[in-house]
């Protein structure tokens, strides 16, 4: 699985900004970010190149920074693609907690599900390609 | 042997004794060198003379912070300026300040009533005292260092602030005794850990003497893990002297009031009745020996009990609970009485929050609205939505079963509520006055 990085972000002016503006100034390199918002706060779940040193580095900013254990898989380029992805973790009776999808570099659509973690055997053994931590890490 | 332990072990009836004997005195030196208490004491037909028992002192007058507030700024000084070395006054933040002044003899008691409590955390001149309390007007900053001084510690006068070099103090110069209100102890705690230092090996902490705000017993209990040292309560006002009027011991079960400068009463706040030993009500507080501005019967507002019973400790000066709240810190919500500390002790048990809370007013709809502003915990990994708002809704529910009644609960970013060298602000009221 990959380590995404969680931040609790309080609903205030340009604090979105500073989050990005703090993981750019310590050198790391963005893949995926998704927001879920409430009212009174936001959830920002990022994949990166180096979800350790940022959460460190977010961590002396004095923002509230995580790491979660998500799973990273490749969605098959037809129609119905992330419906076989969803409908093999169905079948195995795994729930999805959240998900959001983005592209590697590579051109590949990939969905990040926060699953258990016994989703990755089972999918690789359905054919599917999870992503390892080598495949997004800066090395 | 700890400091003045022949005063604070003294045979009760003997301290008694020595309580009335000064009482007397007091009530007629105040009736003859005050204006304001000649006129009072007639009022209601108070005769200092004719004092014979602790009761009669029911008959006299009352002294309120309104009081203090009218005589500003020498009208219940009880001598000319020429006697008095140094004046206090306290923060005035609602309005006019009130103003304490001492003599030489005032001031002595002062650092004495400090260094007992100096005593009671085990303390001796071999000890460090670290003194952050606020140096100036306020009565913290110095108080705590006449009686570092008395106590004959070697006393460094911080004063409040400039928080890393506190840290730098505490890490290299051995501090042992630290003095200064709970919630800077908190911040230099937090803040010490956050730059990398375990404050229980690093500093040389045995105890801290903490007072000028509520606390909760959680929040001691988290202060004492974070810095390897015990917590004491200390208690004191500016309009009666200042930190000292009482003092917890090791056993931290209630304050010793120092007995033989002060005589206190417990009354039901809306009667006026004496309460029993064991109940709650507002302290009201009698100086025996004051000589610059002695004062009789002032009603501290401050809510508390007389502990019954005899402290393990063995001194003989009774004690009062830490304080419940103030009558005037006390919030109305929804028509139901809340005090912050009340609110303090239901947060500090969830360590998915960290010990920095503040309460927000407001009024929708005609309806008071209390919103608990908690930080979370960096440590505490918040990825699901669900969580937080199980957490929020855990948090509500045992408000509302503290409290009984509901207090919204907003969810913050670690550091965002402000942090304070003084006294902590944890309540905001954003109501009009209108509205309140």
């Amino acid at each position: 699985m990959i380590d995404q990085l969680t931040v609790f972000l309080g609903n205030t002016e340009g604090r979105l900004t500073a989050l990005c503006r703090a993981l750019g100034d310590a050198g790391i390199q963005m893949h995926a970010l998704a927001l879920a918002d409430t009212t009174d706060y936001g959830i920002v779940r990022i994949i990166c190149d180096n979800p350790a040193k940022a959460m460190a580095a977010l961590g002396e900013e004095g923002f509230a920074a995580s790491l979660a254990k998500v799973a990273a898989v490749e969605v098959p380029n037809v129609p119905g693609g992330l419906a076989q992805v969803f409908g093999a973790l169905d079948q195995a009776g795994l729930s999805i907690e959240y998900c959001y999808c983005f592209a590697t570099a590579e051109g590949h659509a990939t969905v990040a599900c926060k699953v258990d973690e016994r989703a990755v055997a089972l999918l690789e053994e359905a054919g599917f390609k999870v992503l390892h931590p080598n495949d997004l890490y800066a090395a | 042997m700890a400091y003045q332990d022949e005063i604070t072990h003294m045979d009760r009836a003997e301290l008694e004794a020595l309580q009335l004997e000064r009482l007397k005195k007091a009530v007629v030196y105040c009736y003859e060198k005050i204006p304001f208490y000649k006129e009072n004491f007639d009022a209601v037909g108070f005769d200092p003379y004719a004092l014979s028992s602790f009761e009669d002192l029911r008959k006299a007058s009352f002294t309120t912070k309104d009081d203090m507030r009218a005589a500003y700024p020498y009208g219940l000084f009880a001598l000319p300026k020429e006697e008095v070395k140094e004046i206090h006054m306290s923060s005035g933040t609602t309005g006019v300040a009130t103003v304490s002044g001492y003599t030489e003899h005032d001031l002595q008691v002062w650092g004495d009533c400090f260094a007992r409590g100096i005593g009671y955390a085990g303390g001796t001149e071999e000890d460090i005292c670290h003194v952050c309390y606020g140096y100036g007007l306020f009565t913290g900053g110095l108080g705590a260092h006449y009686g570092g001084l008395a106590a004959g510690c070697m006393t460094i006068p911080m004063s409040s602030g400039n928080t890393k070099r506190q840290i730098k103090v505490l890490n290299t110069m051995g501090s042992s005794i630290i003095c200064c209100t709970p919630s800077y102890a908190m911040y230099i705690a937090d803040t010490a850990i956050a730059d990398g230092f375990d404050p229980k090996k690093d500093f040389k902490l045995k105890a801290g003497i903490h007072g000028a705000e509520a606390w909760s017993n959680q929040f001691r209990e988290n202060l004492e893990e974070k810095l390897g040292y015990k917590a004491l309560d200390v208690y004191g006002l500016t309009e009666i002297m200042g930190p000292g009027v009482a003092m917890e011991c090791l056993e931290q079960n209630g304050l010793h009031v120092a007995e033989d400068h002060f005589f206190a009463e417990i009354l039901d706040p809306e009667t006026h009745e004496p309460v029993p030993d064991g109940e709650w009500g507002e302290l009201v507080i009698t100086t025996l020996d004051k000589e610059a501005t002695p004062v009789i019967r002032y009603r501290t507002k401050d809510i508390t009990r007389i502990i019954p019973g005899v402290c393990a400790c063995g001194r003989t000066h009774r004690r009062i609970d830490r304080l419940h709240g103030r009558t005037d810190d006390m919030m109305i919500i929804r028509g139901v009485n809340v005090f912050p500390s009340q609110i303090e002790n239901v947060c500090a048990a969830f360590p998915e929050v960290a010990d920095w809370y503040q309460i927000e007013l407001t009024r929708e709809n005609s309806l008071d609205v209390a919103t608990l502003k908690i930080e979370i915990n960096p440590e505490f990994p918040m990825d699901e939505i669900r969580k937080i708002e199980d957490l929020q809704k855990r948090v509500k529910q045992a408000l509302k079963d503290e409290l009984a009644t509901t207090i919204q609960v907003k969810i913050v970013e670690p550091y965002t509520i402000q942090r304070s060298e003084g006294k902590a602000v944890r309540i905001v009221d954003l109501r009009s006055e209108e509205e309140k």
